[in-house]
């Protein structure tokens, strides 16, 4: 080593402090820097390291809302959570533990987010504080005495120095330096960490290797000789193969599976990566990615390419989904069957582009004007995102309807390991059918009981027809009188309760009874279990059930409410507080699950929900638990 | 109409023998005097005379009196939403190459709120035929004023006369990087039309016809003069354009243009007037579906991919 400067001992002396090593099942990290420093690479790399050496990982990106935000600003802090531990972990958690910033000023970021735990070890970067600009000194004062009054164990790091000896920019080289040092204080696999380095920069040059290897080493040998703690999560051999990857890159390796060929897109935060993914791969497999003129072109083509024979899908957000509205009425008027995935984001209009809600439930289910039933599935895990699209394909043809997957930005950009899935060749849709249609078959010729019906493809013999968005009878006919009209809306009607036959009672999470049942959909689903977990630990009688669809509801809920003293969703949208001023029962305006649940089920149900911009944390629902516990009986 | 068997051909009798009649959907419910109708009967000649399997013809269309069009073929049809024929076509195409589409829209349809996709299919350049019925007036809804209403022209919207300069359909098409066909014809120079349609159909592009197209109730007016006198309508003659030898007689008003010419079309386009034939033709011009063209596969090849993406994910 070169050089081995800390804060608290500036004397040079290289002699290896003793190491005490902390024992703990799990810790939460985050690396945070300026956008453009690489955090996200140093966290991404050190989480799937963890992965591979047989820990549960959960990661949560940290995302300026700009692309180049001012560098050293709070509004600019970058970065990634990871979260790790020696059993399976299902969500980004509470506190941090351990933090690497690069300057005090994102550091400060997570301290407003309420991001750290009050004993936190803080590894920051040291070059700002004897800057040769006054005003950074003076900010980074500034910010020492808000930081320095909470109880963090602030270790000070030279990293640009030290980088500056292999990089001439140390905004290049400090997150691999970072990586080092991670690897070093959670005793990482070197062996694992440099393959990883490799993969990482696989399309770059072997100099560029070289030089990261060179940055992950220096940092290593700083951790080792100048830390004096070393922190032990026990691993698991892993038993089984996993992958690692985010939740849009399972999307897209679930629309591969599902034997989709049409990915038909406008660039949308966060929905975008999934095309950026698929457009990577999906020509390998005869699929492409169309990235259209506008939202509404994208639902458009992903329609003309279902028409004709073969099932697509368009993938959105918020706004996006807005501008699609009416040609999902078409689609649903019509019966041709579609698969939308909307990844949400905080809203309404451009909202929290970047950052996760759960508040487009009710703008699918309502927001075709006129009466549009279709189906609605939310993974609530990175894994359920490979499978729901799948199964999603396999609805959208044998209902002739639009399925909805709503996934969020928590599931998009989060990573977790998961098993790898058994593959199936019956997961893939065959091609077109151009069969001649039998004699006397119509083109919309419902089955009185079900509403299910055979679709016409173009190409086959005997099968033409005119599609209409109007009013149509059982030849597509384009009819006015009232008698057509009720039938055709009830034969809609009716597919969506037939699914609903079909599916099973949801199993819940704790026990089959008790004082709260927590109802959630989505990415919650992992925290709100922990949630439960803590809960029943200490005694409470708290239950939660994850809902899968949402329209139709799955069956049995009425009956499995009726077995608890009360029902609360927990969502990551908005609702009224019940003690605001002006608030009473009947104005209250309350999260989107409970408005449905409610609705359909006739129960006083409850909800607690948040819209921080960020994932909720077990902690918070744990909180809201016991409140409801503690306030007894029915909402 | 019968297919002709020709030595070039197999020698055999062809199985399909599809006369006018077997495009014929129910009757036609346009206004009676409407251009639409024309249009209908040069489509029906042109699917006899190319024998265009009905089950792999498609036309798709949009909102608005011209939209009802597909409801009249037996063809597979596509009656959608206002102003979004073009993407449903892009789909339609980019899913299935192997069928005929035809795209039949309204001067509502394309140029106002479908006027973002008319730019966009125009550059994709997909192999499709496009009719632009233009009567310069919202029909269906019952006189708006539309983006090619002549300015003055009282509308139920602007009943002091429109307010601006008609949009010329033809200088924004020529205007798009891309463009591969353009050419303007009307509904009461049938042959015209038929030939046009003939040019636009046998052209591997996206083709682009903009049919002046009389309408009965709002804008009889507005074409009156043309109809009633030949003098007021020019015609574009080459020799690799469309030539009609009846519409030639008719109108002794001739222009000579080279239709590979593209900044002599753009020119004549912006000149405006009652200009018959083809502007444009590049047949060059990369075409979306073909570029982005891929191979079949089977299942089990899909979920080969599938496994190496699974490897590349493997921890």
């Amino acid at each position: 080593m070169t050089a081995s400067t800390t804060a608290q001992d500036a004397t040079g002396v290289s002699v290896p402090p003793s190491q005490k090593v902390l024992h703990v099942r799990e810790h939460c990290v985050e690396i945070v820097s300026d956008s453009g420093e690489g955090a996200q690479k140093c966290g991404q790399s050190f989480g799937a390291v963890c992965a591979k050496m047989g820990n549960g990982v959960w990661t949560v990106e940290i995302i300026p809302a700009e692309i180049q935000p001012p560098a050293r600003t709070p509004a600019g802090a970058s970065g990634v959570r990871i979260r790790f531990g020696t059993g399976p972990v299902t969500n980004g958690g509470n506190d941090a533990q351990l933090v690497v910033a690069f300057n005090e000023q994102v550091l400060l970021a997570r301290l407003r987010a309420n991001s750290l735990a009050e004993d936190a070890v803080i590894l920051i970067e040291n070059c700002w504080k004897d800057h040769d600009d006054e005003t950074i000194r003076a900010a980074w004062k500034n910010a020492f005495e808000t930081i320095g009054k909470r109880g963090f164990r602030i270790i000070e790091v030279p990293m640009e120095e030290l980088c500056l000896t292999v990089v001439d920019d140390p905004r290049r080289g400090k997150n691999m330096f970072a990586f080092g040092m991670l690897a070093a204080v959670y005793d990482r696999d070197v062996e694992r960490c440099k393959a990883q380095i490799a993969f990482t920069f696989r399309k770059k040059s072997q100099e560029i290797y070289d030089r990261n290897s060179k940055l992950f080493d220096l940092g290593h040998g700083w951790a080792k000789e100048n830390l004096d703690f070393r922190i032990d999560i026990p691993t698991h051999a892993v038993e089984r193969e996993m992958l690692v990857m985010n939740g849009n890159t399972a999307l897209g390796m679930g629309a591969i599976a599902s034997g989709m060929d049409l990915c038909s897109m406008y660039p949308i935060t966060p929905a975008t990566s999934v095309s950026h993914y698929l457009s990577d791969v999906f020509e390998n497999a005869g699929g492409i990615v169309h990235q259209a003129e506008d939202e509404i072109a994208a639902a458009g083509v992903a329609i003309g390419a279902s028409y004709a024979g073969k099932v697509a899908f368009t993938v959105t957000s918020g706004p996006g989904l807005a501008l699609k509205t009416e040609f999902l009425g078409l689609a649903t008027m019509t019966e041709v069957p579609l698969v939308v995935i909307d990844v949400q984001r905080g809203g309404p209009s451009t909202g929290l582009p970047t950052k996760v809600e759960q508040s487009d439930l009710l703008a699918v289910l309502w927001g075709q004007p006129g009466d549009a039933p279709k189906v609605i599935m939310a993974p609530s895990t990175i894994e359920e995102c490979f499978h729901v699209v799948i199964t999603a394909r396999r609805i959208a043809e044998t209902f002739r309807c639009v399925v909805f997957i709503l996934s969020d930005a928590n599931l998009a950009t989060g990573v977790t390991p998961f098993p790898r899935p058994q593959t199936d060749p019956r997961w893939v849709a065959g091609p077109p059918d151009q069969s001649p249609v039998p004699e006397g078959l119509r083109p919309y010729d419902w089955d009185p009981r079900t509403g299910l019906s055979r679709r016409f493809v173009p190409g086959q013999p005997g099968g033409m027809y005119t599609l209409t968005g109007l009013v149509h009878d059982e030849n597509s006919k384009v009819r006015y009188a009232p008698g057509v009209n009720e039938n055709a809306c009830e034969m809609r009607s009716r597919k969506i309760a037939v699914l609903q036959s079909t599916l099973q009672p949801p199993t819940p999470h704790g026990g089959d009874e008790g004082d709260v049942l927590v109802v959630g959909w989505g990415s919650t689903r992992g925290a709100i279990e922990e949630a439960v977990d803590i809960a029943r630990a200490e005694g409470l009688a708290a239950s939660s059930v994850n809902l899968t669809f949402l329209s139709p509801l799955e069956p049995g809920l009425r009956d499995l409410f009726s077995r608890f003293g009360a029902v609360m969703t927990v969502e990551v949208n908005y609702s009224d507080e019940k003690d605001a001023p002006y608030i009473t029962d009947e104005n209250r305006r309350r999260g989107q699950l409970c408005t449905l649940l409610r609705a359909q089920t006739l129960v006083d149900v409850d909800c607690w929900t948040r819209v921080p911009g960020a994932p909720l944390r077990p902690a918070d629902i744990l909180s809201a638990i016991r409140a409801k516990i503690a306030e007894g009986g029915r909402s | 109409m019968t297919a002709t068997c020709t030595l070039t051909d197999c020698g055999t009798t062809p199985d399909t023998d599809y006369s006018m009649d077997d495009y014929q959907g129910p009757e036609a419910r346009w206004c009676p005097g409407c251009g639409d109708h024309s249009v209908l009967s040069s489509v029906q000649r042109l699917l006899a005379t190319h024998q265009m399997a009905p089950e792999r013809t498609v036309f798709v269309s949009g909102i608005g009196c011209s939209s009802r069009f597909p409801h009249y073929l037996r063809t597979f049809g596509f009656h959608g939403i206002h102003g979004r024929a073009l993407p449903v076509s892009v789909g339609v195409k980019l899913a299935r190459p192997d069928l005929d589409v035809f795209a039949v829209m309204g001067d509502g349809d394309c140029c106002s709120i479908g006027a973002g996709h008319w730019i966009h299919a125009t550059r994709y350049n997909v192999n499709m035929t496009v009719l632009l019925l233009d009567n310069n007036i919202y029909g269906l809804t019952k006189k708006q004023t539309s983006p090619t209403t002549p300015q003055g022209f009282k509308t139920n919207t602007q009943p002091r006369g429109s307010y601006l300069p008609a949009l010329n359909p033809l200088t924004v098409t020529l205007g798009i990087t891309n463009a591969s066909f353009v050419a303007q014809t009307a509904d009461w120079a049938p042959q015209h039309l038929y030939e046009t349609l003939e040019a636009a159909y046998a052209h591997q592009g996206f083709s682009f016809v903009r049919i002046m197209q009389r309408c009965p109730v709002w804008t009889s007016i507005l074409f009156q003069d043309a109809v009633r006198d030949p003098a007021r309508v020019a015609v574009l003659v080459h020799e690799r354009g469309i030539r009609d030898a009846g519409t030639e007689e008719l109108h002794k008003h001739h222009i000579d243009h080279d239709p590979s010419d593209l900044d002599a079309a753009r020119h004549l386009a912006e000149e405006g007037g009652m200009r018959l034939g083809l502007f444009y033709r590049d047949a060059s011009c990369p075409r979306y579906e073909e570029t982005r063209r891929q191979a079949a596969y089977t299942p089990a090849e899909r979920i080969a991919v599938l496994e190496k993406e699974f490897d590349r994910h493997a921890v």
